[in-house]
């Protein structure tokens, strides 16, 4: 495997990708909103705390008793803001997606596939170019926004309890390494896709479908049915890891040039 | 430098992959170095299948080929490596500079001096001065040779060019055809899938014509000779029909027929015969007034082979 051929795949996704101002608004504006949105709630929280005494009570039981020696307030508030934890996880997976999915069918489309294809690039090679050149900007872009979220809470007010729960394991965890494990899982089913339609929009809307997972998370946090702990958060890791070594495996074995060459209707 | 044996691609079609589709029956074909090959066929005879073929992009389902000297399915890397492949569609990275598209591909070719090497070509095919303009720019002749400079980059041993003129203005058309003939004064083996029968006619040394199967291979020459003969015009200031078979009766002429105030006579040798037709047609008092070979076009003797064949089918 020669780096210097996943570089150069790296570096024109992004030549292109960069020039396309409405993919770098995509890219820019979905982190800034779940920046700060969480940053409002806590903001308004903070101002109602008067209002909020009885708060609690629609909180699970379980999450209370993770809280541990947190005041009702600042569990009720850490309990809101990890709702955002899924979404901020959410970030390297959305942005990725949109790139990846257009990246084979796209190249299709273009007629650029066949050059691309007759140079002695490996499969590997250009399948790794790809997924990097979608993931790196997106989990780069997810650690920047949590990086300005977690330097904008004392500045709203937040308690130093709320904000060592904020930058402890369970989120540093969650959007250092369960974010960026999402992202190559995402991105290499998006890959997939994008490699056996022939339609970027089809491949970008059944790319979407690695969201329905994640968003299952959320849902089932919102019910309390689950409670992310560090152990939780580790088991969701082990198991994105695996997805991830499955996947890009397969990814590989599916990847058929002749027949994404070929192969039209 | 380029060998096929039995080669053959078939494809699976229909939702179960049951239906096949024969795209390329049994070709043997041998294309030495430094020679231009043309690939004469109509749409979907198997021109396109068998340049991916030899390019390493698809496998075929059966037979053997080799690419200087490189063992086709084996070392399919190392043949993508040694050969240049002008697609039928030049697609280009139409938001990227025309350097910059040169540049990828040079850095996947593994170009040595991938900055001189783009700037060469730039400069070569009179696109330096556009060098940083976006490719979704360019005029359709000025992304060809930009898409021919790409396949070229790596100083390919073997250029393969699909349709290299198709929908071309008559001027960039030349371009591209007179940059073809640079590349093969310099000595450069090149393999050109074409509907262009005159333009296969200037530049291609030997002629492959394909219906999914090798139907002929040969010279321009060589097939015009082996599917018309050779023939001579007599152009008589008029025609008495007793010259035809005065000239029939010769020994060595294969056929004579008149056209309108023309005599056109079959010969195997006419650089032999010809004076001794002259001699004859003079003493039964015909006035000629010139003498020349009737030649066949590239395009009739490609009809005549395609009609051959269906009509054996």
């Amino acid at each position: 495997m020669m780096i210097k051929h996943i570089r150069t795949i790296i570096d024109k996704e992004w030549a292109e990708v960069f020039k396309n101002r409405m993919v770098l608004f995509t890219i820019i504006f979905m982190p800034m909103i779940f920046t700060i949105l969480p940053l409002v709630m806590l903001y308004v929280m903070g101002e109602a705390v008067g209002d909020m005494s009885g708060g609690t009570a629609d909180v699970p039981q379980a999450f209370l008793a993770a809280c541990g020696g947190l005041s009702g307030m600042e569990c009720l508030q850490i309990y809101m803001v990890n709702e955002f934890l899924i979404l901020f996880m959410l970030i390297p997976v959305i942005i990725p997606v949109t790139i990846a999915a257009y990246s084979i069918v796209g190249e299709k489309t273009t007629h650029t596939l066949e050059p691309l294809l007759a140079t002695p690039i490996s499969t590997v090679e250009l399948l790794a170019g790809k997924s990097l050149a979608a993931a790196i900007p997106a989990i780069l872009v997810s650690w920047l926004a949590f990086g300005i979220f977690l330097l904008a809470l004392p500045l709203i007010g937040v308690s130093r309890g709320v904000r060592a729960y904020i930058g402890g394991p369970i989120w540093l965890l969650g959007v250092l390494v369960a974010g960026p494990l999402m992202a190559v899982a995402s991105v290499n089913f998006a890959l997939y896709i994008s490699s056996r339609v022939n339609d970027p929009r089809v491949a970008e809307q059944i790319s979407m479908v690695i969201m329905v997972p994640i968003l299952g998370l959320l849902f089932a946090q919102l019910a309390g049915l689950i409670v992310i702990s560090v152990a939780v958060m580790l088991i969701i890791i082990l198991l994105l890891a695996l997805i991830d070594v499955g996947m890009i495996y397969l990814g590989v074995r599916i990847f058929q040039r002749e027949t994404i060459l070929t192969r039209w209707k | 430098m380029i060998v096929t044996e039995d080669l053959t691609k078939v494809f699976k079609i229909g939702k179960k992959g049951k239906e096949e589709i024969v795209a390329v029956e049994s070709l043997h074909l041998s294309v030495k170095e430094g020679e231009v090959f043309g690939f004469l066929g109509p749409n979907g005879a198997g021109k396109t299948t068998t340049v991916r073929m030899l390019t390493g992009l698809i496998a075929p389902t059966r037979g053997r080929a080799s690419v200087n000297g490189l063992e086709l399915g084996k070392e399919n890397r190392a043949i993508r490596k040694c050969v240049g492949i002008l697609t039928e569609s030049p697609g280009m990275y139409e938001r990227l500079s025309a350097e910059k598209n040169l540049s990828i591909f040079a850095s996947l070719y593994d170009v040595e001096d991938v900055p001189g090497q783009v700037r060469k070509f730039l400069q070569m095919l009179g696109l330096w001065g556009r060098r940083q303009d976006p490719v979704g720019s360019f005029s359709k002749g000025m992304r060809q040779k930009l898409a021919i400079a790409r396949a070229l980059l790596h100083d390919p041993k073997v250029l393969f060019m699909d349709e290299p003129t198709s929908g071309l203005d008559p001027e960039a058309a030349k371009m591209v055809r007179d940059f073809i003939e640079s590349l093969k004064a310099r000595g450069r083996t090149i393999f050109i899938c074409t509907h262009n029968l005159d333009e296969a006619d200037r530049l291609c040394d030997r002629i492959g014509i394909i219906k999914q199967r090798l139907i002929a291979v040969d010279t321009p020459a060589a097939l015009r000779q082996r599917l018309y003969g050779r023939k001579v015009v007599f152009h008589l200031r008029e025609l008495n029909s007793k010259w035809v078979k005065v000239v029939s009766a010769l020994p060595f002429v294969k056929e004579a027929r008149a056209i309108s105030e023309r005599l056109v006579v079959s010969l195997e040798n006419p650089d032999r015969d010809n004076p001794e037709i002259v001699r004859c047609l003079v003493k039964v008092g015909a006035d000629i007034q010139f003498v020349g070979e009737l030649r066949h076009s590239l395009e009739e003797i490609y009809l005549e082979t395609l009609r051959d064949i269906e009509d054996e089918r």
